[in-house]
């Protein structure tokens, strides 16, 4: 074990850790953002340390195709190569492949694919991606698992679960770095509760440092998706920590941090940055909107980035899609939101705040009193209060089905 | 502004200060090119990196606000300082940008200046321009100019003159009370043209001079004729900005000519095509060890970091550069963010890029201060050929 996870405040499940590893001291809850080869996009290391991110997340396929993981070890590790001096996470490459290339499959073996290079058939082994990991040299590395869609029924989430429990003990064994490197172990299971008790314990039994819940954020209902979150950190032990992955919505973390979860990764805030939308406490504003262009207010008002502390929204307006500095700026922005996000929880829940801190949240995001029904059952079960914010009516049914991939529609304020 | 030459070099180079805004600023010096305001790449909170106060001169073309911005509503927020929340920096207005905002000689007529811009071809009318202006308020800006490029026909070209320096007069008469006003100079590659029209605008009362018409076309061996032949008849106490000019021997030329800012677009095109600058600016970058040599057959004043001889290297673009690029980061490493198309790769070449050239222009006028301009520039052409 290279990390050490000491819980600071409690408030029910929620928990304000410090989470110490090899590079950096971190408090959790926290965002972590996707610099998928090796950078955020147009961000320089400064900027990410001033904004405060503590952990950034490589793609290992990515970075094992260029510029491959043979030259990040011969240059000293990918720390050394980025410069990068807190924290680095990389997954196991395994979603990439599945989700990004043709025909790729997955057998006992590991996940056999075409070479995007020159089309040969490959095969990404439990040992082979722990390997290129350690090569890396990351932090945090993430087991190799079997992850199949949420949306999928049927034996093959079963087989997907019980396959995942083998390839953590062929990526314990292959690991040559546990000292300084620490293997979370990945929970499956889809969105069956049987399973993924079972993965909870096969994965608890092995004694890891920490423990990823996967296979979510890819098209669930909102439903199911908190429940998954809640099964799986009622059972994971206390004091290690919890991983959400592929969770990047302010909402879905603010929930499943009140369940009792400590991590969070996804491309949200970077990609949608780059389609013109910035992130904002009442969810989001589309800069690109025509109404923008004589807005002079800044984004957001109570944001102290630097974004909107010097620009309007008629400035951004008039360089987002058109201009790389839109991009940029609009990427700082949303960053910068989900690091004072991350920051409030912390400290709100160490200050025996947080209830006031979600219900301010949601009273920003819902003005109206319509908070989704999933969210008012997520916060019963965490136990935090929400009836101020609630509307009288509040059983709002929940008439869309919302995937964690697509954007929130929301009128521009 | 305020303007007052310090030194001079060989004929017609000479070292000077302006005042501008809250700035001093030695000349020769660089503008900066930006887009909207902005550099390219680099975020406004990175540039305080570069080295000041000579990078804090901007040139902004009022032109590129067209796309997205009225100027209503950039009058409302406060003109471009407050718009870019830059108050440190100056910026220098010229409705032509050598990148995005090339005149179009064939489109101008007696009703405005024809420019083509990413959002389509514009004619500019100067009563608009005005407009632009005074909404924008920048410290300096030049006239608007009819600028032809060097094959047009002799009465096209005169008539090129006629209208500058009427939309001078028209330019000065609406002028607002703040920022310098440079008038603007054309005259195609007629020495005869360019004369008479340093001539007239010599009689206007402008702060400076604006040398248009120039980078579009012409060769680089007609051009000191007819540089000389507008700043003869020029005062030789108000200084002239040039626009086109981009490469390190063609900035030597104007400077020779008596040039004092430059705007120059090396640095865009440069980055965009993954180059670094890499010669030399004083003793300890010559004796660097990982300089190319020039026998190996690659350009020796700049490296394309694409290439993949520099894959593993891990020292940074120039050792012994004090920018961010090179205190930071590796050629390595921007080699991998060029092969995968990062942004963060331009953002690092510009830094560096920008830093290294005004580097360029410290040397040159240590040099015109130093009284040995013309041997420097000798030095330079032959040893970077």
């Amino acid at each position: 074990m290279a990390l050490r996870f000491e819980i600071l405040g409690r408030f029910n499940r929620a928990r304000a850790a410090q989470l110490t590893l090899p590079h950096f001291v971190c408090q959790t809850p926290l965002f972590m953002p996707v610099g998928t080869q090796g950078t955020i996009k147009g961000l320089t290391a400064d900027q990410l340390e001033e904004i405060g991110c503590q952990i950034i997340l490589g793609n290992t396929y990515h970075l094992a195709l260029r510029p491959t993981s043979e030259l990040i070890d011969e240059l000293g590790g990918l720390h050394k190569f980025m410069n990068w001096p807190r924290a680095l996470l990389t997954d196991s490459g395994g979603f990439q492949m599945v989700s990004l290339l043709h025909l790729a499959d997955i057998t006992e073996k590991g996940v056999t694919f075409q070479s995007p290079v020159d089309g040969k058939p490959m095969l990404l082994t439990p040992e082979e991606s722990i390997q290129i990991q350690n090569k890396i040299g990351a932090d945090i590395i993430m087991a190799l698992d079997d992850v199949v869609k949420t949306t999928i029924t049927g034996p093959r989430i079963e087989e997907a679960m019980h396959r995942t429990l083998r390839w953590i003990d062929r990526c314990i064994a292959a690991h040559k770095r546990p000292h300084d490197q620490n293997l979370f172990g990945i929970v499956q299971g889809g969105l069956d509760p049987v399973l993924r008790d079972i993965c909870v314990r096969g994965l608890v039994d092995r004694n890891l440092p920490g423990y990823a819940i996967g296979g979510l954020a890819g098209g669930e209902d909102k439903d199911s998706f908190w429940r998954v979150v809640a099964q799986c950190t009622a059972t994971l032990p206390e004091d290690k920590p919890r991983y959400v992955m592929g969770v990047g919505y302010p909402l879905d973390i603010v929930v499943c941090s009140a369940l009792g979860a400590d991590m969070y990764d996804c491309v949200y805030p970077t990609r949608t940055a780059r389609f013109g939308t910035a992130i904002v406490p009442e969810g989001v504003l589309k800069l690109k909107h025509k109404a923008m262009a004589e807005d002079t207010r800044p984004i957001d008002p109570q944001c102290a980035c630097m974004v909107c502390k010097n620009y309007t929204r008629a400035y951004i307006h008039s360089l987002v899609t058109k201009d790389a500095m839109g991009s940029q700026l609009l990427s700082f922005h949303n960053l910068y939101y989900m690091m004072q996000l991350s920051r409030n929880l912390h400290s709100s829940i160490v200050q025996g705040k947080f209830p006031e801190f979600v219900c301010n949240f949601l009273q920003k995001m819902f003005p109206k009193g319509d908070i989704p029904e999933w969210v008012c059952n997520a916060m019963e079960v965490a136990e935090i209060d929400i009836s101020s914010c609630c509307a009288p009516f509040r059983y709002i049914q929940a008439t869309k089905v919302q995937s964690n991939l697509n954007e929130d529609e929301i009128q521009a304020v | 502004m305020k303007f007052v030459v310090k030194a001079w070099s060989n004929g017609g180079a000479r070292a000077g200060i302006l005042h501008l805004g809250t700035s001093t600023i030695d000349t020769p010096s660089l503008l900066l090119s930006t887009r909207k305001g902005l550099p390219h790449f680099i975020s406004p909170d990175l540039l305080s990196c570069l080295p000041a106060p000579e990078s804090r001169l901007l040139h902004v073309s009022p032109l590129h606000f067209l796309e997205g911005l009225s100027m209503k509503t950039i009058s409302k927020i406060g003109g471009l300082h407050q718009l870019l929340g830059l108050h440190d920096h100056c910026f220098v207005a010229v409705p032509r940008d050598s990148i995005q905002c090339l005149p179009e000689a064939n489109s101008t007529n007696k009703i405005g200046a024809s420019f083509e811009t990413p959002c389509g071809r514009l004619l500019i009318k100067a009563v608009e321009y005005m407009e632009m202006i005074s909404s924008t308020r920048p410290e300096l800006w030049a006239t608007l100019a009819d600028e032809v490029p060097a094959w047009v026909s002799d009465k096209r070209n005169k008539t090129s003159v006629d209208r500058t320096i009427k939309w001078l007069d028209e330019c000065i008469s609406i002028s607002p009370a703040s920022g310098a006003v440079f008038g603007a100079i054309v005259g195609g590659s007629s020495l005869e043209e360019r004369r008479r029209c340093a001539q007239e605008v010599a009689t206007r009362n402008v702060s400076g001079y604006w040398v248009g018409g120039l980078g579009l076309g012409e060769s680089m061996d007609e051009r000191p004729a007819l540089l000389n032949a507008v700043i003869e008849a020029l005062p030789e106490e108000k200084p002239r900005l040039i626009c086109g000019l981009g490469l390190p021997e063609e900035i030597l030329q104007g400077i020779a000519a008596g040039v004092d800012i430059f705007e120059s677009t090396y640095i865009y095109h440069l980055t965009l095509g993954g180059f670094a600058l890499t010669f030399p600016l004083d003793r300890t970058q010559i004796n660097a060890s990982n300089l190319v040599p020039s026998d190996v057959g690659s350009d020796p004043r700049k490296i394309n970091l694409r290439a993949s001889v520099f894959r593993k290297d891990t020292t940074p673009i120039v050792e012994g550069c004090m920018c961010y690029t090179c205190r930071n980061h590796t050629r390595a490493y921007i080699n991998h963010l060029l092969n995968v198309h990062e942004m963060l790769a331009q953002i690092l070449l510009e830094i560096h890029n920008t830093h290294h050239f005004l580097g360029f222009f410290r040397l040159i006028r240590d040099a015109i201060n130093a009284g040995r301009f013309e041997e420097f520039r000798r030095e330079f052409v032959q040893r970077w050929r």
